[in-house]
């Protein structure tokens, strides 16, 4: 036991072999180091400079431009739209994506021309989404004119209300109709990634045990409620992190099919960040945003990576 | 047995159905972009055109070829160097561990989920400062970089499946670090490359938030050329549709001839292994 837990290389002695594979990381380390943890560092102090004019101004501010967005309408605004849009995507794509895998692994003919169908999308980019959808959802064109028959004609994405609404701050904080909208491309657009997670599960988790479950005298329902489902958690533990990191720093899609909207129903803080920053100069508050929509993706990712670092020395 | 096929047909209508939501934007980009002006009217705008009218790929194309060139000159070194690279690390962090190496993968990863709006500013500062900003050559090195957290993870993961038996007796037969990635890894993982090859060349095109506030004019990718396509209230929608479908295009043909590789990129750039 004792041998062969001993080193066959010397112990205080690199061979040659172990300096090529450090010289192989170094290139992508010092490239990830200066442009992503240094550049973070750099956004950081920004987000507490004066630095909102067009002359860089790097002088300490403290947390005054975090105070200001949390008092800033816009800023509350998008948080609130933020919050919606995360909870209604994730829901709808995770159901949506869960039900369409069980369709499909019932081994009914033609599964491979549905599947291919639904995951195309996902090889689109947020821009065209957004193009096609914008008219799609355009309430005098698009779904509208089919929606006629039926007698109703829904505004979309040019809709103010906030529903179920109360006043919080400056804003009215509730449920803004118009972001349903933007769910509903972002819907379309990502549900193929978590069909595509659910459906290598349900393949991964094999007939036997739905097997066993059937002579016991389940019903197919029991089966994926009691047994199939409770083995997918850890998938849709990565499908919810992956779909909220991408919902919390969304910004192409929304900037493609809505803008900011009326009252800034559909803005966002990816939007806003990008339009404070580079339209008007406020570099300080641009930061500021940036790292605001940084600490809420670490919440989710942080200890996602941290539990899978754990798991890879299992 | 009734019952069972009356649980079939639900299915295939299930499945239709959702179809039917998937596949209309795509009815609707076609038909509308196939369309003469005087056709996408409101009133028409489900029914199929009366005579095809090409006129619309015509304006789409003018204004949005350069920019197609652009984005082939950007996605394609910005591909392979990225897939190199990451080759590299993943033979290191798979077959190389030394103390420690699994933070340091975790420290990599990271950056692929950070919003990238909280590097943006003094990116864009470093890239004035070395003479890239507005040049294809920054975007190509920006999307290396950020690139590479992904690529890391893909090869890792493919190259941990390869038994270690093979490297140790190759080592015995006296191949050194680089004589095992040469002559065993990168032979052994040229599906690897194809899966991410295809990962960050669907990526990279339809990238937008470093194409729009890095480049400008005549240098910009063809998203940023479609979004301005569209943002422009004189274009009629049949240009726009038409200037969708082409912006499109490269990523949606490779999706159906190569879509294994995209769906095995899919996952694995979620699943760990």
């Amino acid at each position: 036991m004792m041998e062969k837990d001993l080193p066959i290389r010397k112990k205080n002695k690199i061979s040659k072999d172990q300096l090529t594979a450090i010289l192989f990381l170094i290139p992508s380390l010092i490239l990830i180091v200066v442009f992503v943890y240094g550049f973070i560092g750099w956004t950081g102090y920004l987000s507490v400079s004066n630095y909102n004019t067009i002359v860089p101004d790097f002088s300490f501010a403290g947390l005054k431009n975090y105070a200001y967005l949390f008092n800033d309408f816009r800023f509350q605004a998008d948080l609130r739209n933020t919050i919606f849009f995360t909870v209604f995507f994730i829901g709808l794509v995770i159901v949506l994506g869960l039900g369409l895998a069980i369709l499909l692994d019932q081994k009914l003919k033609g599964e491979s021309i549905f599947r291919n169908i639904f995951l195309f999308p996902m090889a689109l980019s947020f821009i065209v989404t957004g193009v096609v959808w914008q008219w799609l959802l355009n309430p005098s064109t698009g779904f509208n004119n089919f929606l006629k028959v039926f007698g109703i004609q829904p505004k979309w994405y040019t809709d103010t209300n906030i529903l179920a609404g109360f006043q919080w701050g400056q804003i009215e904080f509730g449920l803004p109709v118009a972001i349903l909208a933007v769910v509903i491309a972002a819907v379309w657009q990502m549900t193929g990634f978590s069909l595509a997670m659910y459906l290598a599960g349900l393949r991964g988790i094999g007939d036997e045990l739905r097997e066993a479950a059937r002579m016991d005298g389940a019903t197919e329902f029991q089966i994926y409620w009691k047994v199939v489902l409770p083995l997918l958690m850890p998938i849709t533990m990565s499908v919810v992190i992956i779909m909220a990191h991408i919902s919390l720093k969304i910004f192409d899609l929304v900037y493609a099919m809505t803008g900011t909207g009326a009252n800034f129903v559909t803005d966002v803080p990816g939007l806003y960040m990008f339009e404070t920053t580079f339209r008007g100069n406020y570099y300080a508050n641009g930061a500021a945003i940036a790292i605001i929509m940084l600490l809420l993706v670490a919440v989710f990712i942080v200890p996602y990576l941290w539990n899978n670092r754990k798991g890879d020395q299992s | 047995m009734t019952t069972l096929r009356l649980g079939t047909i639900l299915k295939y209508v299930l499945l239709i159905l959702v179809s039917i939501f998937f596949l209309m934007p795509i009815y609707v980009i076609i038909i509308t972009s196939l369309k003469p002006i005087e056709e996408v009217s409101l009133a028409t705008m489900w029914s199929l055109p009366t005579a095809f009218d090409f006129s619309s790929y015509q304006i789409a194309w003018e204004n949005l070829s350069p920019n197609l060139l652009n984005s082939f000159y950007l996605v394609i070194p910005a591909t392979l160097l990225s897939a190199v690279l990451g080759a590299m690390n993943g033979y290191v962090l798979s077959k190389w561990k030394f103390k420690g190496a699994d933070i340091l993968f975790t420290f990599i990863l990271f950056g692929m989920f950070i919003p990238y709006q909280s590097i943006l500013i003094p990116l864009i500062q470093f890239l004035r400062t070395i003479d890239l900003y507005n040049s294809l050559w920054g975007l190509i090195l920006v999307h290396v970089v950020y690139g590479l957290p992904i690529t890391t993870l893909m090869f890792r993961n493919f190259y941990a499946n390869i038994p270690s038996e093979m490297i140790e007796s190759a080592q015995i037969d006296g191949a050194n670090f680089l004589g095992v990635f040469r002559h065993i890894m990168i032979p052994l993982s040229i599906t690897g490359f194809v899966v991410v090859a295809i990962w960050q060349f669907t990526n990279i095109w339809n990238e937008f938030l470093f194409a729009v506030t890095i480049t400008t004019g005549d240098n910009q990718p063809v998203m940023v050329a479609l979004q301005n396509l569209s943002g422009s209230q004189v274009v009629q929608w049949n240009v726009q549709m038409a200037g969708a479908l082409l912006a499109a295009l490269p990523t949606l043909l490779v999706y159906i001839f190569l879509g294994k590789y995209f769906v095995r990129g899919l996952l694995a750039g979620s699943v760990k292994g």
